[in-house]
Parts: C-alpha cells; sequence; structure tokens
C-alpha cells in the first residue's frame, strides 16, 4: 500500500469512532490505558480490550469474507459451542490436546461445508440457510457434551484460552496472525478480488469464468473455520465446554463488527482489518461500560445506538450503490 | 389440484404423518387434552408467527419479535405491579409502544434503504436492553384479571381444555388469514414480496405499505408478549429468547417462500403445531433430552427448504432464480 494510502486508511471514521470510545473511557477511569508487565504477560485495560474482543474479532474475519459474497453466516455462534464441545469431550476422553483441537476445528470445517453446499449448490439464501445450523447446532452440542458443562485441565487447550507468547495473551496473537494471513491471502492474491467480483453479481462472475460456487464454498468454509477457532479459545478461556452459552449471540456481534467496518452489506467492497477495527469498538465499549460501573444491560442499549447511527451514515451511499444497480439492471 | 396450494397440502401431511406415528406409539396422545395444551403453550409463538409470516412475504426479516416479547412482558409488569394500573390499560400501552416501534423500524428499512435484518437487530438490541433496564429481574404480576384469565376456558369433549390464550391465537390467525387474503393491505404485501420496483410501478404505496407490515409484525409481538405475561404471569427481561428463530421455522414449515411474494397464514399455523407437537413428543417419550427439539426443529427446517425447492423447480419448467442476486 501507497503511503497516501495509509494516511487516507487512518482518517477512516471507524478509527476517529475507536478513538473516541478510547478517550471516553480514558476520562471515565484515568488508569486505562496503564501498561504493566506482571508474571511475564502484559497486563492492563487495553490489553483486557484486545484480549476480550479476539473471539468477536476471529468470527468477525471468516464473516467479512461471506458478507462480502453477499451472504451472511448465522450459525458460528452455534458452530462455537460445537467446537468447544467436541474439544471438552475428546480431551476428558483421554484423547491428546493435539487431537482434540484437530477435530475442534475439522467439526467447524464440516460445519462451513455444509452451509456452503446449501447456499452454493441447494441456493437456499445464506440467512436461512445458516439458521438451520443455528437452531440445530446449539442441540448439537449438547448432544456431545451431554447436556452437562464439560469442564477440563488439558494445559494445551487452557494456554490457548489463557496462555500468552512473548507476554502477548494467546487470543490476541491467534487473532492477530488470522487477521494478517488472510489479509494477505485475500489482498497479495487474486481471491479478493474475486469474492468481491461474486458479492457484486454473482451471476456476471461466472460468466466471466469465476468459479463462483467453489468460492462460495470455500468462504463458508473459512467461516466455520474461524467460528471453530473462536469456539477453542472460549473454552480455553473458561477451562470447559457449555453448550449452552459459549458463543450465544456472538454471530450478532460479528455482524455488526462487519458491518461498522465498513463492509456493505449488499456485497462486494470488503476490509479484513476494518471488521478487526469494528470487533475492537465493540469490546471498548463494552469495557467502558463495565468499567464506568453502569449494569451490563446498557451495553445492548448502547449497541443499538451505535448500529442506529451507522446506518443513518452509510444510509446515502447505500441508496447510491442501490440507484447504481436499479440502473444496471434497467441497461440490461 | 392448484399448484399454488402444493407446499401447504405437503406442509398439513407432513404434519398429519407425525401425529398419526406419534398416536401409534403414545395412544394418549390423541386427545383433546393434548391439542388444548398445543394451543396454550404456543400461544404467544403463533402470534408472533402470524407478524412474521406478512414480513416474510413482504420480503424482509423481523428478527426483534422475542426482544419485543420480552420488552412487552416487563412494560406490563411495571405498569400493573409499579404504577398500579389496571392491566387493560396497560396493555393499550404496551401494544401501542409496540406498534409505534414497529413503525419506527419500518420507516428505517424503507427511508434508510438498510436490509431489514439490521434494522430490525438493532430494534432487538434496544428492546432486550430497554427490557433489562426497566427490570433486570423477574417481576411476578398479580391481579385479579390475571388469575380469571387463567383460569378461564372453555371445556372441549374429552376434557380438554381451551384457554383464553389459545383462543386469543386462534382469532389472531383468523383475521390474519383475512387481512392477508381478503383485503388491499395483503395484496400490496404480496405484491412488495415479489418485486418492490415493480410493486412500486403498479402503484403499490410501498412505503406506507413496508412501514405497516413492521408495525403489524411489532404489534402482534407485543399482543404475544401479553399472552406471554399472562400465560407465565410474570414480566422478564429474557423471556421468550430466541422465539424469533421459532417464529422464521414455523413460517417456512408452512411453506412460505423466503425470497417473498408466497406464502400462507394457514401454513403457518400448521408450522406452528408441528413445533408442539415436536416438543409434546419429547416430554412423552420422557427418555429424550430437551435438546433433541432444537435438532428436530432445524432438521425439519432443513427438509421443508428443501422441499420448497423440488416443488419450485419442478413447478417451473424455466429455471427459476431463487436466491436474488
Amino acid at each position: 500500500m501507497r503511503r497516501g494510502n495509509w494516511r487516507a486508511a487512518l482518517l477512516r471514521p471507524q478509527f476517529a469512532a475507536l478513538a473516541a470510545v478510547l478517550l471516553i473511557n480514558w476520562l471515565l477511569f484515568p488508569g486505562f490505558f496503564d501498561i504493566t508487565w506482571q508474571e511475564g504477560r502484559l497486563f492492563g485495560s487495553v490489553i483486557d480490550v484486545l484480549n476480550r474482543g479476539a473471539p468477536v474479532a476471529i468470527l468477525a474475519i471468516g464473516m467479512t469474507a461471506v458478507i462480502a459474497t453477499k451472504g451472511v453466516d448465522l450459525s458460528v455462534g452455534a458452530v462455537m459451542a460445537i467446537a468447544g464441545a467436541v474439544a471438552a469431550v475428546l480431551v476428558t476422553g483421554g484423547a491428546s490436546a493435539l487431537v482434540a483441537v484437530a477435530a475442534a476445528l475439522a467439526v467447524g470445517v464440516l460445519c462451513g461445508l455444509w452451509n456452503g453446499v446449501l447456499v452454493t449448490y441447494l441456493e437456499i439464501q445464506p440467512i436461512i440457510a445458516t439458521l438451520v445450523l443455528m437452531v440445530a447446532g446449539r442441540g448439537l452440542a449438547q448432544l456431545v457434551t451431554e447436556g452437562s458443562i464439560v469442564t477440563f485441565s488439558d494445559p494445551v487447550l487452557i494456554f490457548i484460552g489463557t496462555g500468552s507468547l512473548l507476554g502477548v495473551p494467546m487470543p490476541i496473537v491467534i487473532a492477530a496472525v488470522l487477521a494478517i494471513v488472510a489479509t494477505l491471502i485475500v489482498r497479495k492474491t487474486a481471491l479478493g478480488l474475486l469474492i468481491e467480483a461474486v458479492g457484486v453479481n454473482r451471476s456476471a462472475a461466472r460468466f466471466a469464468g469465476i468459479s463462483s460456487g467453489l468460492l462460495l464454498l470455500l468462504v463458508y468454509t473459512f467461516a466455520g473455520f474461524c467460528a471453530a477457532t473462536s469456539g477453542l479459545i472460549v473454552a480455553g478461556d473458561i477451562r470447559g465446554a457449555d453448550a449452552n452459552n459459549a458463543g450465544l449471540w456472538l454471530e450478532l456481534d460479528a455482524i455488526l463488527a462487519v458491518v461498522i467496518g465498513g463492509t456493505s452489506l449488499l456485497g462486494g467492497r470488503f476490509s479484513i482489518p476494518m471488521s478487526v477495527v469494528g470487533a475492537l469498538i465493540i469490546q471498548a465499549m463494552n469495557t467502558g461500560i463495565l468499567i464506568s460501573g453502569f449494569s451490563p444491560e446498557f451495553n445492548l442499549v448502547v449497541k443499538s445506538g451505535v448500529i442506529i447511527l451507522i446506518l443513518v451514515l452509510q444510509a446515502p451511499m447505500v441508496a447510491q450503490a442501490l440507484r447504481k444497480r436499479f440502473m444496471e439492471r434497467i441497461s440490461q | 389440484m392448484n399448484r399454488a396450494l402444493r407446499p401447504l397440502v405437503a406442509t398439513t401431511a407432513i404434519f398429519a404423518l407425525a401425529y398419526l406415528a406419534a398416536i401409534i406409539q403414545f395412544p394418549a396422545m390423541l386427545s383433546t387434552r393434548v391439542l388444548g395444551n398445543f394451543l396454550t403453550d404456543n400461544a404467544f409463538l403463533g402470534i408472533a408467527a402470524v407478524g412474521m409470516t406478512f414480513v416474510i412475504i413482504s420480503g424482509g426479516i423481523d428478527l426483534s419479535v422475542g426482544a419485543v416479547i420480552g420488552f412487552t412482558t416487563v412494560l406490563n409488569a411495571v405498569l400493573i405491579m409499579w404504577l398500579g394500573l389496571h392491566p387493560l390499560f396497560a396493555f393499550v400501552i404496551s401494544l401501542s409502544v409496540a406498534a409505534a416501534f414497529g413503525a419506527v423500524m419500518g420507516a428505517a428499512i424503507h427511508y434508510l434503504k438498510v436490509p431489514s435484518f439490521i434494522v430490525t437487530l438493532a430494534g432487538m438490541f434496544l428492546a432486550r436492553g430497554g427490557a433489562s433496564v426497566l427490570s433486570p429481574d423477574s417481576i411476578g404480576i398479580k391481579h385479579e384479571l390475571y388469575t380469571t384469565i387463567s383460569k378461564s376456558y372453555i371445556l372441549l369433549p374429552g376434557g380438554g381444555r381451551l384457554t383464553v390464550i389459545g383462543m386469543i391465537m386462534l382469532a389472531v390467525f383468523a383475521l390474519g388469514m383475512v387481512l392477508a387474503h381478503r383485503t388491499r393491505f395483503g395484496s400490496y404485501v404480496y405484491a412488495l414480496g415479489g418485486s418492490e420496483v415493480s410493486a412500486a410501478l403498479m402503484g403499490v404505496p410501498v412505503a406506507r405499505t413496508t412501514i405497516l407490515i413492521y408495525t403489524l409484525s411489532a404489534t402482534l409481538a407485543g399482543l404475544a408478549g401479553i399472552v406471554f405475561s399472562l400465560y407465565t404471569s410474570a414480566g422478564y427481561s429474557l423471556s421468550a429468547l430466541g422465539v424469533e428463530l421459532d417464529a422464521i421455522a414455523a413460517v417456512v414449515i408452512g411453506g412460505t417462500l423466503l425470497t417473498g411474494g408466497y406464502g400462507f397464514i394457514a401454513g403457518t399455523f400448521i408450522g406452528v403445531m408441528l413445533q408442539g407437537l415436536v416438543q409434546t413428543y419429547i416430554v412423552f417419550d420422557g427418555s429424550l433430552s430437551s435438546w433433541w427439539t432444537k435438532i428436530v426443529i432445524g432438521g425439519l427446517l432443513f427438509l421443508f427448504i428443501l422441499l420448497q425447492r423440488l416443488v419450485f423447480s419442478a413447478a417451473a419448467p424455466r429455471r427459476k432464480v431463487f436466491w436474488k442476486t
């Protein structure tokens, strides 16, 4: 990216919003930016925001790709629960941690593949196709855990949720690596362009020679993989798999993060780093509400306020895009 | 046979077969008592699902219904228990608040040109958050009217009880059918779901219809909230969590096309009853755990989506674009 692009990127409203939220947090809680080094790792409210924001950020990475193809994946929260349940049950059953992690990720990939097949080959709208797994997924997770909260003490799984690498908590490391790798793959190859092409107009993309079916399959599978990763982190964090509550409503947070990041819900233009910023904005708000002593219930009200604000801000743009599409359709 | 009625027939046949299978295994399930409980236990879901049917026929989706139900139960409880209002007066206020809420969402969807699921998602956060800000704890409702209503029922032959809230649901379904199939508003909703552009060109008042659709859905969700508070005699901000998904599932199972423009209120009724059947079967069986409900409903949802695909590719000789791109 050229230097001018960087400067333009830093001036985006998302960064202004993040700065504003952090500033408010700092005003409410002067020690907000303090970072200390204890027991070989970083501590502080900012680190906490990053750490707590990591699961949603990881979901948002996968969700960005899905939304860029004009889809949506409502099942990620349920897939998180399934992945956590599979890992926990395997580990308590005596399997090694590596097998458990691999199995959990494989299950996530399978779930994503299932969504992808429904969307691609059965041509079901994404909201509904993924709704099936959202409804049934939590039941499946409970089937795996047999209805109880399965706790474990496996050091590797716990390390994924609470450990640290060079002083940085593992969830942050995983989220950062995933975000960087995904961004590089998408932007340094033609993949990103192809995803945008499919999102803007699937038939046109197919006529242009893009195997849009395979691409859609890939995107949903990736979202499933991200969800499973996030599920492992959440399970490692609480040292157990809670089929009822793991990842509950996180699909909505992930969609919100992507929307805040400026990815259009009508497909096309997308940005993975900005979605991660969106996830951080959400988490900074959560943390701010908690440290300012308000009850966590205010979170939902504030969140809805933010969505409304963004919708109003984006409205003329969306209207313009619609008009353009409408004109294109007429001129065909 | 009319091709358009095929999905409705398929849904009804599957319900009949499933019920038959359940009766063969548990003969006790064939009683008006069980049927009466179907109606009572699913009354709030059915009422909300009627509103959802209108929204989905118009090509949209409403994720806020569960939250509006929760909000209404809390608002009712606060008005009756804390402010000492008469329940009927509280009902009027709750319904008006819900209606206004829906109208604002409809206006946002139309004028901001945002996908309905994002607007109603914001509405869901707002309603749940608002409910927990009003009262994070469950409030019990004690009032003569509540006890009278929950005690009154019509005795059916065979010992079944048709409760007041069951009757409210049946009335809502009847009114919904009339509204969808016999009024101008109903045909506007179908036209909008077929294609918004052609509907506008035909002279359908798109703005007014969109706002009315979401107002209707939210008002019915409010009514479902009142019914829920009658059913549980309490107001709780987390009640009816995830009911929007059950309602969507009921609508889809009932044969309504998710792309809009096609569907039946009567089908939604069968969809709600089918969900009730699954729950009752699991209770009768005793050995199956409650999470099987979710898996079976997910499976049914998948089955019916698949069925819709098959029926519609068979009905149209030319390839129909199912997923609007």
